[in-house]
């Protein structure tokens, strides 16, 4: 059966809607519209949201690139990336510096993005209040009324319990001192790339029906005490055992027969370009 | 009390009503009530025109059987209930002398964390049962804008030991703690932020008489040395005795006497404090 789906899976009047709601994200940095989240042929919380995104953008001249944990060939990322290149016909790419628009699981590429460039980030949990208080109504309000006082407990409990803050990844940032916002589960490292990025960075939650989004050069800060300052992953002593790179986020991997730990650039496609790059010279 | 002296808080012409009121009920000159209860249409009049007013490092004690509207009105003070009309006034350098009542969520929101402490009948409403003691105080002092977890962790310790609770629980949750200790905890909390004003609504009820006795020893304490004036709602006659300089008598949501609280325990005028008075002898 050879079924004709519209340009990029959605009827126009479902991409024009997503594209309005993007157009107040972008206006009200930070802030999460609600939209009306489409049945789509991956389940909900498989990146619906980051699909949906990407598709109501995505036009004829793009280069698509979606990334899943840093790697371009996992399962997740495979399918995606043939599913908009099946109902959209436009060209895939690996290499970051060549992509238009970035779908991106839980990193943001090493390699630093540019005026031109999309990034849009898969969230499960766009809320940073939801573990303090479980009421969208009431977390609505606590928003409106600037009340943050929920999310800087949850991090000094944390201190108090643990003696630092522990959030892996997902620690909550606040955007150009307003609005408090959950930066999907990319790590310690990544916060940091979200503020002052040249490129437009959104985030599509397809199961809690929310979009928001940092603009270009908007100041984002991760939450932090005065003397408990934020800190992001270090990998000081180590270098990627297949490139050498350092200062770059790092996967943890145990080998089994000597017990031996070695590290391995976590972009794929950053790891790659370097190993080329080192051929070809 | 020289009647000059500028009050901290001034309450005019509080309304609460539960329902819209009907022709029989609606005309506060003649109106048809069974109580504070209109028959034909199931209004409630749970505040009727109260008036009252607190001055610096006063105890004000408020008692009447339940029903007559103490905590309603408590509730209103403290924003956790929209009113009927009516104003609310606190006069204080940090605070305009507005009418709080129709002031932004956001304006009330700061007077409450800046200005106010309320500690509730039932721990429940006051205290996070699941976080720490430490946090349940660091709470609001991070929403009175302290981001500093050593200095609010001293705060928090200063403050506890305060209420004896033994060092070694205080990184515990309230919710593994005793009714006295929750209620201590709650009564350390609503002092974290040194408030000028703070509202007790029935501290004691449900406490065992030592208990009882130890908790208002601290707040008689806790009055003398920081000079906080209180609002103390109480049905029990000993507890205001102990407390309170001056005394107002609900009944039926309204104001029925008013005076030094020695005058209104020894020569009570109105028949339903008579009445209230005999029965505690």
């Amino acid at each position: 059966m050879n079924i004709e789906y519209n340009f990029a899976f959605f009827d126009e009047g479902s991409k024009r809607e997503i594209r309005r709601a993007t157009l107040k994200a972008v206006a009200i940095p930070g802030y999460q519209v609600p939209f009306a989240s489409r049945e789509m042929p991956i389940a909900r919380g498989w990146g619906t949201g980051g699909l949906q995104l990407t598709l109501s953008l995505i036009g004829r001249d793009d280069v698509v690139k979606v990334i899943d944990q840093g790697s371009d060939e996992s399962v997740n990322a495979v399918n995606i990336k043939k599913l908009i290149q099946k109902t959209t016909g436009v060209a895939t790419t690996d290499e970051t510096r060549e992509a238009t628009l970035i779908q991106s699981r839980h990193r943001i590429p090493e390699t630093p993005l540019q005026e031109n460039q999309i990034l849009v980030l898969q969230v499960p949990l766009p809320e940073p209040l939801r573990a303090f208080e479980p009421s969208e109504l009431k977390t609505r309000r606590l928003h409106a009324e600037k009340e943050y006082s929920g999310a800087w407990l949850m991090l000094f409990e944390e201190i108090v319990k643990f003696g630092r803050m522990t959030t892996g990844a997902d620690h909550p940032v606040q955007v150009e001192s307003a609005y408090v916002m959950a930066p999907s589960p990319i790590p310690r490292f990544d916060n940091l790339k979200l503020a002052d990025n040249k490129a437009l960075l959104l985030f599509g939650a397809g199961r809690e029906k929310k979009v928001y989004a940092v603009p270009p050069h908007t100041r984002v800060q991760s939450l932090a005490f005065e003397d408990h300052p934020f800190e992001p992953e270090r990998f000081e002593s180590v270098s990627c055992r297949l490139c050498g790179a350092t200062g770059v986020f790092m996967d943890e991997i145990l080998d089994d027969q000597s017990g031996q730990t070695v590290h391995q650039c976590n972009d794929t496609n950053h790891c790659l370009a370097r190993l080329n790059s080192r051929g070809q010279a | 009390m020289n009647t000059k002296e500028q009050p901290i808080l001034r309450l005019s012409h509080l309304h609460k009503q539960y329902g819209s009121g009907c022709q029989a009920c609606r005309d506060p000159q003649d109106r048809q009530l069974d109580r504070n209860f209109c028959p034909r249409c199931g209004t409630v009049y749970a505040c009727d025109d109260l008036n009252f007013d607190v001055y610096p490092g006063e105890i004000l004690g408020v008692v009447g059987e339940s029903g007559s509207g103490k905590s309603t009105m408590m509730r209103c003070i403290y924003f956790d209930e929209e009113v009927s009309s009516g104003s609310l006034h606190l006069f204080h350098e940090k605070v305009a002398p507005v009418n709080l009542f129709a002031a932004s969520a956001q304006q009330r929101r700061h007077v409450r964390n800046h200005l106010m402490g309320k500690v509730y009948q039932n721990p429940v409403y006051g205290l996070r049962m699941n976080f720490t003691s430490i946090g349940n105080i660091a709470e609001k002092l991070i929403a009175a804008g302290s981001r500093h977890v050593g200095e609010m962790e001293n705060r928090a310790v200063e403050l506890l030991e305060h209420v004896r609770i033994p060092v070694f629980r205080m990184k515990e949750a309230p919710a593994h703690f005793s009714g006295g200790m929750q209620q201590r905890v709650q009564i350390a909390k609503a002092l974290s932020n040194n408030p000028p004003v703070l509202l007790l609504d029935e501290v004691t009820t449900g406490l065992d008489l030592s208990v009882q006795a130890n908790v208002l020893d601290l707040i008689k304490e806790i009055q003398r040395e920081l000079a906080i004036s209180m609002v103390v709602v109480s049905h029990d006659l000993g507890v205001i005795r102990m407390l309170a300089d001056r005394t107002i008598v609900l009944l039926n949501g309204k104001i029925i006497e008013q005076g030094l609280t020695d005058q209104i325990l020894e020569d009570p005028q109105h028949a339903y404090t008579q009445q209230l008075v005999q029965s505690l002898l």
